[in-house]
């Protein structure tokens, strides 16, 4: 076998072995590849050429992701973070530099992979990723996360499924299916997950395995605290409204002027109830919510992540049905369950039902409608939307400042109150379990449903 | 199982279409919220913004207990995590109440340990009327006042009257909240 002479030739096209490992996976028959499976030199090619990846963070799962999936071929790779970098990330985040500090974390790890990796074409966007809409989300292949928000996981998650398509007979199209692998890691603990929106579970089915955030009781904090978390639990919640101490400003746990103080109150009141334990480190860990971060755990769980990606663009091998857990913080522990989809999961349970009216039609009609329709039968349907990012209150009879506020509504035309081919309404009614997304569609011709 | 991509397949870059932006999980679920609150006759919501279901105020006036007459005031705010995180709550009228204390935090299990994302805003709501209703002196917030409730429940009465009166409890002054 010929060994990989990455020295003496800086061309990549040239350094003749460089695929060997991936073509043997590839461009050969296996047991273990997809039914649909054929081998054959196009994939890699796919996989180089045309495959586009959306990875979402770049810190600590997201510098390892980047680096394994530009080595693993592929090539067509956007990241997104809105972070800064920060010297205490750079004991793990390895694609930073002490003279990086302060730049954003995409376009640095970017630049740097693109140098590091030939025919790496990483694109960085600094910023949220609720700055971008539909639109960009659309032209990925396979979206992979590495965060620790579930405010985000649950944002791209809904906006993954809200890019799902469905056939006047309500099937799936599945070219519209953009799969989520999703990565996460908590001190030595770890999690892997596939995601095909649509299909399995997705985020919002399994919310309850990301345990809400550790809260103590507030009678304990105010009166009876035992840990030294409490201590500064006490001030992050009492103490800092009440003596203000650099202005009517929230604290930021970012500012180490924030948390030397927040540091100081607390010991004070450690010292009254006789506890141990204050420290400036715990404190910023309380109050940032900061379960430090173990850099093999990382590298475990995206190396996870970037097999499922390679598996699920090659088709060469079924991919992790669907969730794995991964713990080393005795001996290495780790097994796989299938995460079950939620029949009445807020996010991916339903497809949204078409509602077709003509412009002119006033709020009131398409309201009559909801409640005389043989299908919907609603008592007193609310109807919220969401336009340019805002939301709005279209009409809500149950709350009476609301259905005062709103009641103009009724008697405007769909057209006035900006409603358009496409939109989506978000209708609640006591008569199911959860609030309907109807998508309008607006014709001239005459009002169906 | 599918197999996701054909060779080849080319997705496309596509201009925005803007405005469709589809609706977050939490916008379904307080549009829900919302539209099923079913308020005891002594509970009142207003909406500063009738588009920011996530912000608004709850009033309540208690018709029995200790606190009949009075009129309490509290801001919701509801976050863009929810329901995986409580919404915000905080009594605006000061209160001599023992689970809340001078500056309005509330003590309510199901407001922090005990949330759950099955609750709901009425759910939330009703544990604040029960408030009102049952103080309770074992969760103390205002310590003082759960010692009076439970060594000395006339002077407790007392106390709570002359607070919504508008006067000095011990050494501090409440605003009056009584509504005639
Ligand atoms: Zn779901």
């Amino acid at each position: 076998m010929e060994v990989d002479q990455p020295n003496e030739q800086s061309d990549a096209s040239k350094w003749s072995g460089r695929w060997n490992h991936i073509k043997k996976v590839l461009e050969r028959p296996s047991p273990f590849a997809h039914p649909d499976f054929e081998a054959s030199s196009e994939i890699l090619e796919f996989m180089q050429e045309n495959c586009k990846l959306l990875v979402i963070g770049a810190g600590g799962l997201g510098c390892e992701l980047l680096k394994d999936l530009t080595l693993n071929g592929f090539r067509h790779i956007h990241v997104i973070d809105m972070d800064i970098i920060d010297l205490s990330n750079l004991n793990r985040q390895f694609l930073f530099r002490q003279s990086d500090i302060n730049k954003p974390k995409a376009n640095v790890a970017a630049e740097f992979i693109n140098k590091r990796v030939k025919g790496a074409q990483v694109v960085p966007h600094f910023c949220k990723i609720q700055d971008y809409d539909s639109a960009f989300y659309k032209q990925f292949h396979i979206v992979v996360c590495g965060l620790d928000s579930i405010i985000a996981r649950r944002w791209i998650n809904g906006m993954l499924i809200s890019l799902l398509e469905y056939d006047d007979d309500g099937n799936l199209d599945q070219s519209s299916i953009i799969p989520l692998v999703d990565g996460g890691t908590e001190g030595f603990k770890g999690n892997a997950r596939v995601i095909l929106p649509g299909m399995t579970a997705c985020i919002d089915c399994t919310l309850d395995l990301y345990p809400p955030q550790v809260t103590f009781p507030m009678c304990t904090v105010a009166h009876t605290p035992r840990q030294p978390e409490h201590c500064i639990e006490y001030v992050r919640m009492f103490g800092w409204e009440k003596e203000k101490p650099f202005g009517d400003i929230p604290i930021d746990g970012d500012n180490p002027e924030h948390i030397t103080w927040i540091c100081h109150a607390a010991c004070k009141r450690a010292d009254e109830y006789g506890i141990q334990g204050v420290t400036y480190r715990l404190t910023q860990g309380v109050i940032k919510r900061i379960i430090p971060a173990v850099a093999s755990t990382n590298a475990v769980i995206a190396a996870a992540c970037s097999t499922e990606i390679f598996k699920l663009a090659t088709s060469c091998a079924l991919p992790l049905n669907n969730y794995m857990v991964f713990n080393d913080v005795d001996g290495v522990y780790t097994y796989t369950f299938e995460a079950e989809k939620n029949d009445t999961c807020i996010a991916c349970s339903q497809k949204p039902r078409n509602l077709t009216f003509a412009p002119k039609t006033l709020l009131r009609e398409l309201i009559d409608h909801l409640c005389e329709d043989s299908t919907l039968q609603m008592k007193r349907p609310g109807i919220t939307t969401t336009i340019n990012g805002k939301n709005h209150t279209l009409y809500m009879k149950s709350i009476p400042s609301i259905e005062e506020a709103t009641r103009p509504n009724l008697s405007k035309s769909l057209a006035d109150l900006g409603l358009t081919d496409g939109q989506e309404l978000i209708v609640a009614d006591v008569t199911t379990p959860n609030a309907i997304v109807f998508r309008l569609k607006i014709t001239e011709s005459e009002t169906k449903s | 199982m599918i197999k996701l991509f054909s060779l080849k397949q080319q997705k496309k870059d596509e201009t925005s279409t803007g405005g469709k932006r589809k609706a977050t999980a939490a916008q379904l679920r307080l549009t829900k919220d919302m539209n099923d609150l079913q308020l005891p006759k002594t509970c009142i919501t207003k909406f500063p913004d009738p588009d920011d279901l996530l912000n608004f105020k709850l009033i309540i006036s208690p018709d029995e207990g200790y606190y009949r007459g009075g009129r309490f005031s509290f801001s919701f705010k509801v976050g863009l995590n929810y329901p995986h995180e409580a919404p915000k709550v905080k009594c605006e009228t000061m209160v001599y109440h023992p689970n809340i204390d001078l500056e309005g935090n509330v003590c309510l299990n199901i407001l922090r340990e005990d949330w759950k994302p099955v609750l709901t805003i009425n759910a939330v709501i009703y544990g604040i009327q029960y408030l009102f209703l049952e103080p309770n002196p074992e969760d103390p917030l205002n310590k003082e006042a759960a010692e009076v409730l439970s060594t000395n429940k006339r002077q407790f009465e007392q106390n709570v009257n002359r607070s919504m009166r508008g006067g000095y409890v011990g050494n501090v002054y409440f605003e009056k909240c009584l509504i005639k």
